[in-house]
């Protein structure tokens, strides 16, 4: 399970910022992420509005959704499939509660009464998984999300009086509310931008706050925790329900974003994307999942034209993914993130010689 | 003392079981009698009309069992291999429905050359086999222990396997056909109706299903049996009670490794002719057979052969009951019986922890 036993809680490295105040301490630390953040509030300036929400947009959309996948799998020690099931359920019970092109089905209450009511049923369900899959331990937690993943789909396949089979709905677009219409490309960005930072810090806080600590210790040693006297299951529920809040938020957005739902948006191929994405942008650090879901968007984009370009067939996308996949697995087991903060290492390290020898040994 | 009893004669004690458990649960076994005999009189018995209005045509209950055991024959197939590579490596082989896919379309090329059915089986078994032996040799045995990367690789495998098996296949689904000997429907002795001339109408059955379930039930008693009474039988349970010990004793433990996940790929490669014969293959059954697989060991118990053909029956059965009785939510009837086993018995029917 080395896998999964990389993820940090606090600060390791110990900088010069250290001699500076804790604001200019804590900027240098995240230095990285903040400038990220400024590069994604200022992107709509420069990128149009097919790179905007077609490709950045998308990708912070799987990314949230990954991001409960990458909380459960690298601070719970539960590799969990469901999650885009849970994005799924969420994304239909908007569709079923609020608005969409079928009046037979879709129940047309606002938005603020339809989203709340989706992310419970959502919630709900999320738990329900918890419970289950935390009656066994380790590997059997992929084996049974995985069924219901699965369970879930062949239902939105076949039944018709709520999830409409296989047609789905379509014509779902985000509300207007507080005088902007969302549905706009530029709204609709920042109303993502602002979740997938809202989802990102609340990871980080959590993983730090009591609750992710003691996470990370029933991760680590179940029985040792259950001694001291915490209750092993209970943290293990109430996080697939954290991860399922935000994997609802996922979905919602998801819906908003593709104006359509039909089984194949929680089917297994996107399941097992989900994890794809998480896996190959790593489980030990929350951002990890953002990276992923950017990488897997890119590819799904342009694959397509840089096959055909260096004169392979286009739709062998599948198999470069599965491809690139293995090859992570095999080599870099935890992910984009591992692969990064091995050649940061070695370029500090080489660095460090260059300059003064003496202090190599960090 | 009582292990011994039942290693020298197996039925005896058995039976001796059974008449205990009889004599400790009285109320129970009535139960049960009742509700076997109960369930004899629906199969063989005409229904009385009342009783069809409440619970449709006799023909559609007779059918749903008969599809039902069959299917459940097909699941067991694909799921042995799957439990067996599980209980012995503990690794979750999620490339299992891409090996069924596999053997479908080889035995598939095999008829289409050879005009035989039956060599077709030979094919698939030993193109699965060899696929098999490959993932083991070359990566699995790389990363022992490590069973969650194991399953993530499984995972790769199957996204690129399913992509080739489009590339080469196409989209299309393909149906094995029936070799003549065995198309076509027989009689079997079972009334469904009764005519207004008082005439008794039998069921009609296809021949291959029948003919495929009972080499299912053949397979797994020649599993049960190889598990039981031979050497190699005995090295493969040591194995999976704990195989550091048996490796200890200089059992070469990789061979075997080999073997299982060979025999097991090569199990769920011709489930893929039966299941092109039965239905059809084409993209996508791949997933379908992987969480049929999935469903009858977490309801069988995890790694036990018995367990999975308990767990085919039921998931199999299952199926075609919702499909015929509540249609829209088929599929919730199995994942109910999933989310039971794994709340009164997490480990499965058969399952041990």
């Amino acid at each position: 399970m080395a896998l999964l036993q990389t993820t940090e809680t606090g600060p390791i490295e110990i900088t010069d910022a250290q001699r500076g105040g804790a604001f200019s301490q804590w900027v240098s630390r995240n230095a990285a992420i903040l400038l990220l953040g400024i590069v994604l509030i200022i992107l709509p300036a420069v990128a149009s509005n097919f790179i905007l929400v077609q490709v950045v947009g998308w990708a912070m959309i799987l990314g949230i959704i990954a991001l409960s996948l990458m909380f459960l799998a690298g601070y719970g020690g539960m590799v969990s499939l469901a999650q885009m099931t849970v994005a799924g359920v969420s994304g239909y019970m908007i569709t079923v509660f609020g608005v969409s092109s079928l009046p037979a089905i879709s129940l047309f209450w606002p938005w603020w009464i339809a989203a709340p009511i989706a992310i419970v049923i959502a919630v709900a369900f999320g738990a329900l998984t918890g419970v289950l899959s935390s009656r066994t331990e380790g590997i059997y937690t992929i084996m049974i999300t995985l069924a219901i993943a699965a369970a879930f789909f062949y239902l939105t396949l076949q039944n018709w009086p709520i999830f409409n089979g296989f047609a789905g709905f379509t014509t779902i677009p985000a509300p207007v509310a507080f005088g902007v219409n969302w549905k706009e490309p530029l709204p609709l960005y920042y109303l993502i931008l602002f979740f997938a930072a809202l989802s990102y810090i609340a990871v980080v806080y959590i993983s730090r706050a009591p609750f992710g600590l003691a996470l990370q210790g029933v991760r680590d040693n179940p029985r040792r925790m259950e001694a001291i006297g915490y209750n092993v299951t209970a943290h293990r529920v109430a996080a697939y329900a954290f991860a399922a809040l935000i994997a609802s938020i996922g979905g919602i957005l998801m819906v908003w974003l593709n104006n359509q739902i039909s089984p194949g948006s929680a089917g297994i191929e996107a399941t097992i994307d989900l994890l794809v994405i998480a896996v190959v942008g790593g489980l030990g650090h929350p951002i990890g999942a953002f990276v992923g879901a950017i990488i897997y968007v890119i590819l799904r984009t342009f694959a397509l034209d840089a096959l055909v370009a260096v004169g392979l067939d286009g739709r062998r996308f599948q198999t470069l993914i599965g491809l690139g996949f293995l090859l992570i697995v095999l080599f870099s087991p935890d992910g984009m993130i591992g692969l990064w903060r091995r050649l940061v290492e070695r370029a500090s390290r080489s660095g460090n010689s260059n300059n003064s020898g003496n202090r190599s040994g960090h | 003392m009582s292990t011994t009893v039942s290693q020298d004669s197996p039925a005896v004690a058995r039976g001796d079981a059974l008449g205990r458990w009889i004599g400790r649960h009285p109320i129970w076994a009535l139960v049960i009698a009742v509700a076997a005999i109960f369930f004899l009189w629906l199969v063989l018995a005409p229904w009385p009309a009342g009783f069809e209005d409440v619970f449709g045509k006799k023909r559609l209950f007779i059918n749903a069992l008969f599809n039902g055991a069959t299917l459940g024959g097909l699941y067991f197939l694909v799921a042995t291999g799957f439990t067996l590579i599980f209980g012995l490596m503990r690794n979750v082989n999620l490339a299992h429905g891409s090996l069924y896919l596999f053997g479908g379309y080889m035995g598939y090329e095999a008829t289409q050359w050879t005009d035989s059915w039956l060599f077709s089986f030979v094919i698939a078994f030993i193109s699965c086999a060899i696929v098999g032996i490959a993932m083991q040799y070359f990566i699995f045995r790389r990363m022992e222990g490590q069973d969650l990367r194991q399953t993530l690789v499984t995972l790769g495998l199957s996204i690129v396997f399913a992509d080739l098996m489009v590339w080469v296949w196409g989209g299309n689904a393909i149906q094995i056909d029936t070799p003549d000997y065995l198309s076509g429907p027989i009689p079997t002795p079972i009334v469904v109706a009764v005519k207004s001339s008082g005439e008794a109408v039998f069921l009609q059955y296809p021949l291959v299903r029948l003919v495929i379930f009972a080499a299912a039930v053949l397979i797994g008693i020649g599993m049960w049996l190889a598990l039981n009474r031979t050497r190699i039988g005995v090295m493969i349970r040591a194995g999976v009670d704990d195989r550091d010990m048996l490796s200890v004793l200089g059992y070469r433990v990789q061979w075997l490794f080999v073997a299982v996940f060979a025999f097991g790929a090569g199990l769920a490669g011709m489930a893929g002719i039966v299941g092109g014969t039965f239905q059809s293959i084409s993209l996508g059954e791949d997933s379908h057979f992987l969480l049929a697989s999935l469903q009858v060991v977490i309801v069988g118990g995890m790694g036990s052969i018995p367990g999975a053909a308990l767990g085919a029956l039921i998931i199999g059965l299952a199926e075609q009951f919702g499909q015929t009785y509540f249609q829209n939510y088929a599929t919730v009837s199995t994942f109910v019986i999933m989310v039971i086993v794994l709340a009164v018995r997490p480990q499965g029917l058969l399952g041990r922890r």
